[in-house]
């Protein structure tokens, strides 16, 4: 899970790591008395996942309260890269910048444990550096169970090099970074820049989390910071019942178990789709091991609910899932659907193999649905599926 | 022979006792398994009755391999104790440990894997998120179904556990000399390049089938190393051609980030290497079929 600057930056305050102030609002008014209780003067900006939004417009200084509420009225509702932006921050403005760094933690999955990423060429083209002077990027492994202590943040810094006279400050903020790192149960924390202001303080400007959605069971915090707002309706419908959904945006919907099967059944069909108008998957559903019946026919409301969906393909290979399961999951769902008086016309192509799959080809064969039929091999069922799509599309 | 599982095999089950390890130690024990104990320091000292076989639990591994000489751990426990267990089978220096349990915390496989290390990887870890391994007619220990296949001479290495199932379908015919699932989650114990040295080694297996999945730099990797290392034929699949960048698709390490980590990138560093890469599963087991038939 990415968060939003500001959520960082509160993560960032809860650990000691020094960070500016600022409050978050949906409102354009609201920046009125914040930006009073800053002193008369703030930046407003803009907080989406994506890079690059002061390129785009979406970082602006306010000199006055009024100026504060007019930049927030330009930027809420603005478009960056395909995100709106529904929030922006109310932030204190940074004393002057002497020095931009750079530094981060992260995972390292080559090598098996975390690493530290420093640089005192930090700022907006620290990509740039990395890629063209990768020595001005010091990367040190760290161990996981040993960690950041004082002697290893001194290590980080004197790699990256750092000036003498941060040298102190910027170890300290190490620490506490990796303090956050560990604790919030994070996979990357992130500081860009890092600034040497005036005075001589460091103080993290802006900066990244993206935390472990494994970890939620002990972080119950985990839960406020999740983005409702930009949850697609299909995928938010499909996460209350605990479903492993991704919307994508072809014509057929699919339904497997197991993330690699499902993301091979994407691919066959994408391939399949070539021959037939160039359709192409419509989502990701994953069911998961041992499926019941009501998990499938979860599954398959979703995905019939998906105005974007021409045809379905259940491609299942019963390991612990029980083939018997998946079928009678597909019948139930049907019934359920038009017994609620809902029209269900979109065509359903099922693959069932492995555990108790000549049971689920029974169900399927007895219950005789017009629009369900069984195709028993992966690649013939996922052409039919295609050809099924680009028929309904025409 | 096969690799690091035979019929010799003495397994116990840390998490035996609660339902998910109950249902699939009797599945293990019908598939021919040596299950010699289960271990939950709150039961010790009972049995529990599996159609007849009595299966003891003990109060911890150690204990355990004291009394049976077990030399294989398969952890069905949750996942909020799952680093406890693993640790405690490192502790005990069990050669093999197979982590079965998903959803496991990235910070908590990273200290495992790191404990692991500086006890002087006495414990080959396999997993977590993983299927388990299969030595067809010999021993399954995890979650694979056993009657998919019968023994032959393929290796099948695999990041996904329906994939491994399907390919073990495909070729059922052939047969497997064994099947290990190493799990898709960031950080791993047992890498692909661990098995293709093992089935390097191994002279049951004629073949090797790597099955990888977008996201990290694994395959890449295991390209370089077949191009140097291995000289019997490997066959690949690499799952997630289609799918969009900075989309998690189910597996927490199946996500693309920018260029690297692509499906299309893998497949031509194993191509690059001499391995025949397959467009779907069923191509791939064609293109096994092919080089086993000369």
């Amino acid at each position: 899970m990415d968060l939003f600057e500001y959520q960082a930056r509160d993560l960032f305050a809860k650990h000691d790591v020094p960070v500016l102030a600022g409050e978050v609002i949906d409102t354009p008014e609201a920046a009125r008395e914040i930006t009073e209780r800053l002193g008369g003067k703030s930046v407003v900006k803009a907080q989406v996942k994506v890079g690059g939004r002061g390129k785009a417009g979406g970082v602006k200084l306010a000199a006055t309260p009024d100026e504060a509420v007019a930049r927030a009225t330009d930027i809420l509702g603005m478009d960056i890269k395909g995100h709106t932006v529904h929030k922006v921050m109310i932030a204190e403005t940074a004393p002057e910048i002497v020095e931009e760094y750079y530094v981060s933690f992260l995972l390292d999955r080559a090598n098996r444990t975390f690493l530290s990423i420093a640089s005192v060429e930090g700022g907006m083209e620290i990509e740039e550096v990395a890629a063209t002077r990768p020595e001005a990027v010091a990367k040190t492994p760290i161990d996981a169970i040993d960690g950041v202590t004082p002697e290893k943040a001194r290590e980080i810094v004197e790699a990256a090099k750092f000036p003498a006279e941060v040298a102190d400050k910027v170890a300290d903020v190490l620490v506490k970074l990796w303090d956050t790192f560990i604790k919030e149960d994070a996979l990357l924390v992130e500081v860009n820049p890092l600034a040497k202001v005036a005075s001589g303080e460091v103080i993290a400007l802006d900066g990244k989390v993206s935390l472990d959605d494994n970890a939620e069971f002990r972080h119950p915090d985990f839960e406020e910071l999740h983005d409702k707002a930009a949850a697609n309706p299909l995928e938010a419908a499909a996460k209350e019942k605990n479903l492993n959904y991704v919307k994508l945006d072809g014509e057929v919907g699919i339904i497997g178990n197991g993330a690699g099967l499902v993301m091979s059944t994407l691919d066959v069909v994408a391939y399949a789709g070539e021959k037939h108008g160039n359709v192409k998957p419509a989502n990701f559903l994953d069911i998961g091991g041992g499926a019941s019946a009501q998990v499938m026919a979860n599954g398959l409301e979703i995905i019939l609910g998906d105005p974007d969906v021409r045809s379905v393909f259940v491609n299942v290979f019963g390991g612990i899932t029980a083939c018997d399961e998946v079928a009678n999951g597909i019948v139930q769902a049907l019934k359920l659907l038009e017994d609620r008086g809902e029209k269900v016309e979109k065509p359903l192509v099922v693959r069932l193999d492995g555990n108790n799959a000549e049971l689920g080809r029974k169900i399927l064969t007895d219950a005789n649905h017009p629009l369900v039929q069984r195709v028993d091999t992966m690649d013939g069922a996922a052409d039919k599926a295609a050809e099924l799509a680009h028929a309904a599309a025409k | 022979m096969a690799i690091w599982l035979n019929k010799d095999s003495k397994v116990i089950v840390q998490g035996m006792t609660g339902a998910t390890g109950m249902k699939h130690t009797k599945l293990m024990l019908g598939d021919g398994t040596n299950v010699v104990g289960g271990v939950n320091p709150r039961k010790a000292g009972q049995s529990v009755d599996f159609d007849g076989t009595e299966v003891p639990v003990f109060g911890t591994v150690k204990e355990a391999i004291e009394k049976t000489g077990a030399d294989v751990s398969v952890i069905f426990v949750p996942e909020k104790f799952t680093k406890d267990a693993v640790v405690e089978a490192i502790d005990a220096e069990i050669p093999l440990a197979v982590v079965i349990t998903e959803g496991i915390a990235v910070h908590d496989t990273a200290s495992f894997w790191a404990y692991a290390g500086k006890k002087g990887n006495k414990t080959r870890i396999i997993g977590p998120n993983c299927p388990g391994i299969i030595t067809p007619g010999q021993s399954n220990v995890g979650i694979i179904p056993g009657d998919i296949t019968k023994p032959g001479r393929i290796g099948l290495v695999s990041k996904s556990g329906t994939l491994t199932y399907q390919m073990m379908y495909e070729l059922r015919d052939i047969g497997f000399s064994t099947a290990v699932g190493i799990g898709g989650d960031p950080i791993i114990g047992t890498t692909h390049i661990d098995a293709l040295a093992a089935f390097q080694d191994d002279p049951d297996t004629d073949l090797i089938v790597m099955i990888g999945e977008i996201g990290g730099d694994a395959e890449e990797r295991a390209a370089a190393f077949i191009k140097d290392n291995v000289t019997k034929p490997v066959v690949g699949y690499v799952a997630g051609f289609t799918a969009p960048e900075g989309k998690t698709m189910g597996h927490a390490g199946a996500i693309v980030s920018g260029s690297s980590g692509t499906a299309q990138a893998k497949k031509e560093a194993l191509e690059a290497a001499g391995v025949k890469v397959g467009k779907t599963p069923t191509e791939t087991a064609k293109l096994a079929r092919e080089i086993l038939a000369g």
